[in-house]
């Protein structure tokens, strides 16, 4: 099981937390004002990356709160946490800068 | 008596319980009221003569008043808080409480909840909304080997019953 570094909580198992998905896609501020192909890319279309992932979790069973999670797909080793709204941290930094909690 | 033979899962007695959310102003005023600070510090309970404080969020809390008026205290709360921004839900009637007690407490536990259990990562005092097995609970060591949870009431029978089949499985202590 995956242990996952709530920014609150501190490193909980992976059972207690629901999956949210790619982090950093920002909702169109007019959806009414967009095409049908770009409605559907921001509904749909995401990066699929193979190597630092940024996503979104929520610890559900938890404190309920959502958080950003930088996660490697290949190793499924999760490189740090960060706060919703924080820019998403340079993969290479954050392994050595892992929250307080994470470790 | 021997450890193994005393009831190691008792029924607590109904209680007033609220979940309070809000920020610090609305921590400050239920403080006054309920007479228990709210932590702020992540995962911990403060608990004052028969009432509790549990952190369950940044900004959520469950308050606990054993045998407490629920609605005389909803009034005061609700009176004390009308000022500041906050929600505050009676939950006394949706959930129960059950204490696990002995030696083998956090055994058993373990075999539901999947957190670390040892007293260095989860002390007394600690409390937090996790899982057993398919149910969602709240957990609380008041003290070395004596866990508090408060789980839905219509979850009370499957959370007790695979408790004791845990209970039955697991190979006796050495006393």
């Amino acid at each position: 099981m995956l242990l996952i570094p709530c920014p609150h909580c501190g490193p909980r198992p992976e059972l207690e937390f629901s999956y949210g998905g790619e982090a950093h896609i920002a909702r169109p501020r007019q959806p009414a004002e967009l095409d049908d192909a770009a409605w559907a890319n921001f509904l749909y279309t995401r990066r699929n990356t193979k190597g630092a992932h940024a996503e979104r979790w929520r610890h559900a069973r938890g404190c309920g709160r959502f958080f950003n999670v930088l996660r490697d797909t290949t190793s499924d080793k999760i490189l740090t946490s960060y706060p919703v709204g924080a820019p998403r941290p340079d993969p290479r930094a954050a392994d050595s800068a892992a929250p307080e909690s994470a470790r | 008596m021997a450890d193994a033979d005393r009831p190691w899962l008792v029924p607590l007695p109904p209680a007033a319980r609220f979940v309070l959310q809000g920020g610090a102003a609305a921590r400050a005023a239920a403080a006054v009221v309920w007479g228990v600070d709210l932590s702020d510090q992540p995962c911990r309970a403060i608990v004052h003569e028969g009432r509790a404080t549990l952190w369950l969020g940044p900004d959520e809390h469950l308050l606990i008043d054993r045998g407490g008026d629920d609605e005389a205290l909803a009034r005061a709360l609700e009176q004390t808080l009308s000022a500041v921004p906050h929600s505050l839900v009676d939950v006394g009637h949706r959930q129960l409480g059950f204490e696990v007690r002995g030696p083998r407490s956090a055994l058993i536990l373990a075999g539901g909840c999947p957190l670390d259990l040892h007293p260095t990562r989860f002390p007394v005092g600690m409390c937090t909304r996790t899982v057993f097995a398919k149910a969602e609970i709240v957990l609380w060591r008041t003290a070395d080997d004596v866990f508090h949870v408060e789980v839905w009431r219509s979850f009370a029978g499957y959370l007790t019953e695979l408790m004791s089949e845990i209970d039955s499985l697991l190979p006796r202590m050495a006393d």
